[in-house]
């Protein structure tokens, strides 16, 4: 009968600690104390050069994790976003390599394509009513499909526009403080996780997401276009897959069609251990970027150790489970 | 059942309840929504423990810890809902959990399962396939497996909530059937039902419940409709105020012929400017879904709305909102509130939009202000805007609805069950509300299923029963006994 709804929860101060910054304080304490434990046990781990290397390897994953952090705090998720990331990187390719373009052409090649991709995958989703798991894994599919058609299945080679370098691997910064060499690509990834939080926290769509994710039928009984904002969060998830797609194959100074497989997993999971709920409606892009760099920070630190390479798939696998079972515990104490 | 009592929360749910049940008959269970009969049979069935009180089966006194105790002692309930796991076969439903055995018990044994069902529906006189999945069956037969499955516990005693809900004449006609041979095999049924008709064909003694209490058992043969309906109804108006006014004449919405699949039928209507339009009938009569339909939550078959005299195409909440209808659901925590978000952001929700610079960004500093005059305005009670909406009290989280819809600047309001989970004190204030905004000219549609919420709210009653409109009342001169006598009329006639 009525007895559920007739609990009657006082009104309680908002807390300073609440689950989210909880849990934000608990992955960044994770963090912290996997450096200092590799730095003391791993020789050589600490090395400034170390350190640009786990940044480096952060940036693509950090940055993929920003883009399906939007989604799943919307209640969906996006299984694309790896393959997505490498169509984009293909794309650039083309413009730049195949069709000679300038370099701005290129990069707004890929943001496009990359919107465009979330936007048609939104599309499905909102209006053919697919479930976000199974329209995401067919857009996946089609994605890497696509990424080999486009590519001829071989690699792009950016050899003609070597200004292409500036977007990861280059330093910028050293120009402006000489010594310090810090890769564009970790400042792009912190560029694309500020906008995305400011986004996130201060825009409509924001908001927008946060409802959705937290009680849709709600939200479309107040008047709330639900299926426009699905769409457009998807295509700005797609459009930070192309971001990813840039730096990716800026590292490597080439577009690979191959690759891009697994990169969607690594990119939940950054999500996940930074407290973002599969659930929906809970989420922060801070959380996703330490969660980033708490994987990057253990392969590296495995690595620097001479822990085996299969085994350190394996603790990955336990962190991601530890991390949820934190963040269930924590939320049964509030 | 003697003497049983049980609180929930802020509501004493049943006082000293007495109940007795015979072997071989059939008695129904009657009483207006929130009567407390789903409660005693909980209770019965072990889901909910009773404060205090007695029950004895076969006059020995037991207690019910859980659902399996009651199902141990021969006692079981088909629910409104049935539970049967449709890919799986009728005799694989009756027995899950306890399937027979073979091969060292790592094989269940297909063959003697399907006899042993066979052998059950045989006892019970009908004629289904063990072996037919039970997704593929019409209701009426998934229930008559449910039924299967209950005996198959040797029960006893069977309780059965509303059990023709979903079933047309024969299919009822057959249930009947198999009521009576279970009947005359000794088993005792417990009936819960609204439907009159029902109730005189098989029932051998009734009991009216009302407001947690037992009122009467009374034999079903030389009782008549009128005296069971006041029983029902019972109380004289505890407090007789009834609307003032009758609203204006200036007509703000009009619904045409509005039809529904099952659940609309045919619905016309009108809602003048300033009133007050009262929505009675019975659980399941149409009235939520007239609602949802108006609002463009779900599709209509056919029919018109027209708003302020004009022909509107509503084809979702959003157009809805647009024309300055607003719905606010009974179930707020689904339907209402973003209940994780704060109070600021469910009271302007509908508003977003007009709360950004260039269609972009958000104005915080506009949104709290504006938040925070509705809160007051509405005395909403919360430390801050800032609060989670789910941590406030249900007439409350019912305020911040009714400030969502008023900053929207809706004037055409929907409410459904505006005080289901509301306690008393609360309630009194929503009424105010209401009775505040239809004096500002707003146009209300109150939906309810308490009677004293209806009559003291409404300047018109509607009263529907099976998606129809059974009829239209003055909420000045209008009745309980009016009412329900409208709310019960159609049932059975027009299945």
């Amino acid at each position: 009968m009525t007895d559920t709804a007739l609990t009657h929860a006082q009104p309680e101060k908002p807390g300073f600690f609440t689950i989210a910054t909880m849990q934000k304080a608990v992955a960044f304490v994770v963090l912290v104390a996997l450096l200092i434990f590799f730095s003391v046990f791993a020789a050589n781990f600490a090395a400034w050069n170390n350190m640009v290397n786990i940044m480096q390897a952060t940036a693509v994953n950090g940055v993929l994790g920003v883009a399906v952090t939007l989604v799943i705090i919307s209640g969906g998720i996006d299984l694309a976003v790896g393959t997505m990331m490498t169509l984009t990187a293909v794309m650039a390719g083309i413009v730049l390599t195949n069709l000679g373009m300038p370099l701005p052409l290129g990069i707004a090649g890929a943001l496009l394509s990359g919107a465009a991709m979330g936007g048609f995958s939104g599309a499905i989703i909102a209006k053919l009513r697919i479930p976000p798991f199974i329209a995401t894994l067919g857009m996946m599919q089609i994605a890497r499909g696509l990424a080999l058609v486009f590519s001829g299945a071989k690699p792009i080679y950016f050899n003609d526009t070597p200004s292409y370098q500036y977007i990861s691997p280059e330093s910028s910064i050293t120009s402006l403080i000489p010594g310090l060499e810090i890769p564009n690509g970790v400042f792009v990834m912190f560029g694309v996780a500020i906008i995305a939080s400011i986004i996130l926290n201060r825009s409509l769509l924001g908001r927008y997401i946060f409802a959705l994710g937290s009680n849709e039928e709600a939200a479309r009984l107040s008047g709330v276009n639900v299926n426009f904002w699905k769409i457009v969060t998807y295509a700005l998830s797609g459009m930070i897959c192309g971001v990813a797609g840039l730096l990716v194959s800026s590292r490597l100074n080439s577009a690979q069609p191959a690759l891009g497989l697994g990169y969607e997993l690594d990119a939940i999971a950054a999500a996940v251990i930074g407290g973002t709920s599969l659930a929906g409606g809970r989420g922060t892009v801070l959380g996703t970027i330490i969660g980033a760099f708490i994987m990057s920070v253990l392969t590296n630190g495995l690595r620097v150790m001479g822990v085996q390479e299969e085994w350190k798939i394996v603790v990955t696998g336990v962190i991601i489970i530890i991390a949820v079972y934190v963040d269930i515990a924590l939320r049964k104490k509030m | 059942m003697r003497a049983i009592e049980k609180r929930f929360p802020g509501v004493h749910a049943l006082r000293s309840v007495r109940f007795d049940l015979r072997a071989g008959e059939v008695h129904a269970l009657m009483g207006e929504n929130g009567a407390g009969k789903s409660t005693l049979m909980k209770i019965l069935t072990g889901v909910y423990h009773p404060d205090s009180g007695e029950i004895f089966v076969d006059g020995k006194q037991v207690t019910i810890p859980g659902p399996k105790a009651a199902q141990d002692l021969g006692i079981s309930i088909i629910h409104q809902e049935l539970y049967l796991m449709n890919h799986l076969t009728a005799a694989q439903n009756i027995y899950i959990g306890r399937e027979p055995r073979k091969g060292f018990g790592l094989f269940v044994d297909e063959a003697k399962m399907n006899a042993d069902a066979a052998a059950l529906f045989k006892r019970m006189n009908i004629r289904i396939d063990p072996s037919e999945e039970v997704g593929n069956m019409t209701v009426a037969r998934q229930q008559l497996v449910e039924i299967a499955k209950a005996l198959s516990f040797n029960s006893r005693v069977l309780v059965m909530d509303e059990p023709t809900s979903a079933l047309n004449e024969t299919e009822v006609e057959h249930l009947f059937a198999v009521i009576q041979d279970l009947k005359a095999n000794g088993v005792g049924i417990v009936y819960i039902t609204h439907k009159m008709d029902e109730v005189k064909r098989i029932a051998d003694r009734i009991t009216v419940m009302r407001d947690g209490q037992t009122i009467d058992t009374v034999p079903a043969e030389g009782t008549s409709m009128a005296r069971i309906i006041s029983l029902m109804v019972g109380r004289e108006l505890a407090d007789a105020t009834r609307a003032e006014g009758t609203g204006t004449e200036t007509e703000m919405l009009r619904v045409a012929g509005l039809n529904r699949g099952k659940a609309v039928k045919d619905v016309s209507f009108t809602l003048r400017k300033g009133e007050i339009l009262g929505f009675a009938g019975l659980m399941g009569a149409g009235r939520t879904e007239v609602a949802r339909a108006i609002f463009g939550a779900d599709p209509i078959d056919s029919g018109e709305i027209h708003v302020r005299g004009k022909r509107a195409m509503i084809k979702s909440p959003k157009d809805a909102v647009t024309l300055g209808l607003a719905y606010l659901s009974e179930d707020r925590k689904h339907f209402g509130l973003v209940t994780p978000m704060s109070v600021r952001d469910n009271v302007t929700m509908a508003s977003w939009q007009r709360f950004t610079s260039g269609r972009m960004w958000m104005k915080d500093a506009a949104l709290r202000k504006t938040s925070k005059e509705y809160v007051d305005l509405l005395k909403v009670k919360t430390p801050t805007v800032d609060q989670e909406t789910r941590l406030l009290s249900g007439g409350n989280q019912q305020k911040v609805v009714i400030a969502k819809w008023l900053l929207r600047d809706c004037d055409i309001l929907f409410f459904d069950e505006p005080t289901r989970g509301i306690d008393v004190g609360a309630k009194a204030e929503i009424y105010k509300l209401l009775q505040g905004l239809a004096a500002q000219g707003k146009s209300i549609v109150v939906i309810s299923s308490e009677m004293p919420e209806i009559l003291r709210l409404s300047h018109r009653i509607i009263v529907m029963c099976e998606g129809r409109i059974t009829g239209e009342l003055d909420g000045k001169t209008a009745t309980q006994e009016s009412i329900m006598t409208l709310a019960a009329q159609g049932w059975g006639k027009a299945a």
